[in-house]
């Protein structure tokens, strides 16, 4: 439309702009803080992932306070937690005695001045009086660290799959294709499933971690896979490639230095894309039992911990926490994303 | 047309078939039995290989799949082993569920998303803009986590029961809310989206410019000339949407205890119970088969030169 804007017409689609910027900026800020602090958890949490105080089961949050009941003002402090109802899981805080936090001390930013009495413990503590909070910074490592390897992996397998589709072509295109759609088609979380189920229950930490980057790597393939076939059979039939071809350049140097570049900016938005698909699928299959299992914290096995408690949602909502990080890592992402407006991209089927 | 069917028709029976045997292959490859897993550990090794002579576990994977395919071809699934019971008995009942539950998500998510995709997608200014940020927010919450927070409320407030279905009509509608507004709503979020997007792109077509020019009022141009061709985008991903319907329903069935096909299949892969895995891994490929198939046909409806390339192709 070539007609003369208003203005105020001006005025509104440059804020709009504006706040697309601010609200993409925020989201960057958000997942720069959430990256930050899986990289220095040991340093951020107050306590070892497996760390557990068999009095404080279920206890609530502890609140740092700076000013006490006589209103005096004090450097950051907590009250410990003194159990009401056995039963219950009832706590109220001790405020006869203050017990001050410590900054910067055994390599961590703050801790409880007397952990064995009163352990800071922000997001309260868990049915195995585990941290909730350290749990959640560990359990960020785990999850996002698979999310990531993951996306990686389907990366580097989509991409083979897909040139060597989009290059070769003829009958190797056609295999490769139906058996990416065939892939597709199927609901991602019951192939991951299914897939996992066949793997020995019981496995070492590391080699479980390796085995479901590898399964999610194949889950996500084929959503790589199928775009960068596309782009390096369009590229290929442009000037440039025939003419590095008429230089002489192999195929595999052609491929690298010429055809897959082209699939990067493809490549950038489908990783934003898996990422939190994996972070969930994750979560999905160790709540259903099937994924890490529960000593190790993933917000997976944490929510699984927490479902088993059905008075969790009415009684103890701090042991959803790590739903709720995994509800800000994605949406912070989608703030990214949607400003490059792929925050709803499904890979259209020809 | 009808060769069109009938191709998309052979393509589901071999889904079907493919899904089912793979998952038969993949659940006997799986280490660990039905036996191990049921019996208790100081079972004598007597007993064990009694029971597994019992259930047909002692046969070779080839000789007991052969036989399950000859069996399935006369419509018997074999005998779930933790049931107790014939695999076609067990899954009519909660593939229904299954089904109840996933077509009134759909509609819900279709109900709410589309109005309010034409809405954003038409207009600027507050309410727009509120429906988009709505709609960001549900974007980021999967199946897993709405349900999770639904499952929250419901707990807080006692207004929806969460397990324990009885067989009245109103308690069954009762205990479908939360679970269909757990899989409809972020659906919803991405059908507005992609409304939203497709009505942006048909508002700036000249035949829009035209109608306004005519006179025509602004709310019948979009609800009625823009709405069909703006359709056909979202037409165009019903198909993979019956994918990620049922990945959204098995984790909101075993959270709210929705007695689905999911949670059914879930018991089978955790007991090993081979047959009844095999059962609800072909079931569901049935639904996808028939989904798509059913999203390519309604999609030929709303674009008409879908279903003529369709027809090409075929």
């Amino acid at each position: 439309m070539t007609r003369r804007r208003s203005l105020r017409e001006l005025w509104r689609a440059g804020s709009a702009v504006a706040r697309d910027r601010m609200a993409s900026r925020f989201g960057a800020a958000v997942l720069g803080v959430a990256i930050a602090a899986t990289v220095a958890a040991p340093m951020l949490a107050p306590h070892a992932a497996g760390d557990h105080t068999d009095r404080l089961l279920n206890a609530p949050p502890t609140i740092p306070h700076v000013r006490d009941d006589a209103g005096e003002w004090h450097a950051p402090f907590i009250y410990p937690w003194r159990l009401v109802s056995q039963l219950e899981q009832r706590y109220e805080e001790d405020r006869s005695t203050r017990v001050p936090l410590v900054w910067l001390s055994h390599g961590r930013l703050v801790e409880s001045s007397d952990d064995a009495r009163a352990p800071l413990m922000l997001l309260g503590a868990d049915s195995f009086g585990r941290d909730v909070f350290s749990r959640v910074l560990f359990g960020a490592r785990l999850s996002l660290g698979l999310a990531a390897a993951a996306a990686l992996g389907a990366m580097l397998l989509g991409s083979i799959v897909g040139a060597a589709a989009g290059y070769l072509g003829g009958l190797w295109d056609d295999v490769l294709m139906r058996v990416t759609d065939f892939v597709m088609v199927l609901p991602a979380i019951y192939v991951a499933l299914a897939l996992r189920a066949v793997l020995p229950l019981v496995l070492p930490p590391r080699t479980l971690f390796a085995m479901l980057v590898g399964i999610f790597a194949v889950v996500g393939a084929p959503f790589i896979a199928r775009g960068v076939r596309a782009i390096v059979r369009s590229e290929r039939r442009l000037d440039y490639a025939s003419a590095a071809e008429a230089l002489g350049a192999s195929d595999v140097r052609l491929l690298a230095r010429h055809l897959l570049p082209a699939t990067r900016g493809f490549i950038v938005v489908q990783l934003t894309l898996l990422v939190p698909a994996f972070i969930v699928a994750e979560a999905t299959l160790s709540y259903v039992g099937l994924g890490f299992p529960d000593p190790m914290a993933s917000w997976g096995t944490m929510l699984h911990d927490a479902s088993s408690n059905l008075r969790v949602f009415a009684d103890f909502p701090w042991l959803l926490s790590p739903a709720v990080a995994m509800f800000l890592v994605v949406f912070s992402l989608n703030l990214v994303l949607q400003r490059a407006g792929a925050a709803v991209v499904y890979n259209e089927r020809p | 047309m009808s060769r069109y069917i009938v191709r998309r028709l052979a393509f589901a029976a071999l889904l079907v078939v493919v899904v089912s045997s793979a998952s038969m292959i993949l659940a006997r490859l799986a280490p660990g039995d039905y036996v191990d897993l049921s019996l208790p550990p100081e079972a004598s090794a007597e007993a064990k290989a009694q029971a597994r002579a019992r259930l047909g576990l002692d046969r070779s994977i080839s000789a007991q799949y052969l036989d399950w395919l000859g069996a399935a071809a006369r419509l018997d699934f074999g005998r779930s082993f933790l049931y107790d019971r014939p695999v076609r008995e067990l899954i009519p009942e909660r593939a229904a569920n299954t089904a109840v539950l996933a077509i009134t998500a759909l509609v819900v998510a279709t109900g709410i998303g589309l109005p309010l995709g034409v809405v954003s997608g038409s207009r600027r200014g507050a309410l727009s803009g509120a429906i988009r940020f709505v709609s960001l927010v549900l974007l980021s919450m999967p199946p897993l986590l709405t349900s999770l927070f639904l499952v929250f409320v419901a707990a807080r407030t006692g207004w929806f029961p969460i397990g324990g279905m009885g067989d009245s009509a109103i308690d069954v509608l009762h205990h479908l809310a939360l679970p269909a507004a757990a899989i409809g709503l972020p659906l919803a979020a991405v059908l507005e989206r992609l409304q939203a997007q497709a009505m942006g792109e048909v508002i700036g077509a000249p035949f829009v410019l035209a109608a306004l020019a005519r006179g025509v009022t602004r709310s019948r141009v979009v609800w009625r000339s823009a709405l069909k061709p703006s359709l056909r985008h979202v037409a165009a991903v019903y198909g993979l949407i019956v994918g990620s319907l049922l990945s959204g329903s098995f984790v909101v069935e075993v959270i709210t205890a929705w007695p689905g096909i999911g949670s059914l299949m879930l018991d089978a892969l955790r007991a090993r119970d081979v047959y009844l895995v095999t059962g609800c891994a072909g079931t569901g490929a049935l639904f996808l088969g028939c989904g798509t198939l059913l999203s390519d046909l309604a999609l030929g409806v709303v674009d008409p030169r879908a279903s003529e390339r369709v027809q090409e192709a075929a």
